[in-house]
């Protein structure tokens, strides 16, 4: 009975993982350029990996391999806005523009003078 | 002090990974968790940055926190991609640090980054600068509620 229900629920994360993952997919294709597309990739390692590895962590019991999954799941949680902010970076960096809607840098920075991107 | 919060994380670590305990595995835990000590004391990383103990009383709270926010700004974007419009408004703003810690600091940038729909693209002094896929996101952002939860997180240096 409890197991059937751990299965459930298993499979209720495990699935709502893969819909996040197939958004953020879906995301990355329609979005129109770089930085637009980091943040649908973003819903993919936030949402869509938690969720998965939360169900495989209920696949697994709670035992030594639900421990490094959940260790798979941290190393994802820092690593992962590490190599965004890389990304970013870079493609900065090699004068790839942004396309903004607003861009409130110029007026923002003016709020701490001195200092500016 | 720190040093041996280090060596107890690093043997915990070993612990949880090997999952044999015997004599001569839980030994050569022992020895491996010596010599990144020492090698990490010997790089000057075993300190408040390298290994920022001082953050952990307010992990409980700090986390589950941002865990939330996480969820609903995935689904934020979870909604804009999959509205046929695709109603998305890319701002770049410039944000302020308020931390005292470059471990905070940290924090509070990668927290962004993070969070979907807004990505930390720059770092100078304590001026973050963020791209933001909707104009709210930076709006809120600027408002500043991450911003003082990280400084409350960070604890005392």
């Amino acid at each position: 009975m409890i197991a059937t229900l751990v299965d459930i629920a298993s499979w209720a994360l495990i699935a709502a993982g893969a819909f996040f993952i197939l958004v953020g997919a879906l995301g990355l294709w329609r979005m129109p350029e770089l930085f637009t597309r980091m943040h649908a990739a973003s819903v993919i390692d936030t949402l869509g990996a938690g969720l998965l590895i939360a169900g495989l962590i209920l696949q697994a019991g709670f035992d030594l391999v639900a421990l490094k999954l959940l260790f798979i799941f941290l190393l994802l949680f820092i690593f992962g806005p590490v190599v965004t902010h890389a990304l970013a970076q870079a493609a900065l960096h090699e004068k790839i523009e942004p396309l903004l809607t607003e861009d409130r840098r110029a007026s923002r920075a003016h709020d701490a003078p001195g200092r500016q991107q | 002090m720190r040093v041996v919060s280090l060596a107890g994380f690093l043997m915990v670590f070993w612990l949880a990974l090997s999952g044999h305990y015997t004599a001569w595995l839980i030994g050569m835990g022992v020895v491996s968790t010596l010599a990144v000590v020492y090698v990490a004391r010997r790089m000057g990383v075993a300190d408040m940055e390298g290994h920022p103990v001082q953050m952990l009383p307010g992990a409980p709270l700090y986390f589950p926190w941002l865990a939330k926010e996480i969820a609903l700004s995935a689904w934020r974007v979870t909604r804009i991609i999959l509205n046929p419009r695709l109603p998305i408004s890319p701002t770049m703003t410039v944000v302020t640090a308020g931390q005292k810690t470059t471990a905070g600091m940290a924090t509070y940038a990668n927290s962004i980054t993070l969070t979907p729909g807004t990505i930390t693209v720059g770092a100078s002094g304590d001026q973050l600068t963020v791209h933001a896929l909707v104009s709210e996101n930076a709006s809120e952002l600027e408002a500043g509620e991450m911003d003082a939860r990280v400084t409350r997180f960070e604890g005392h240096a």
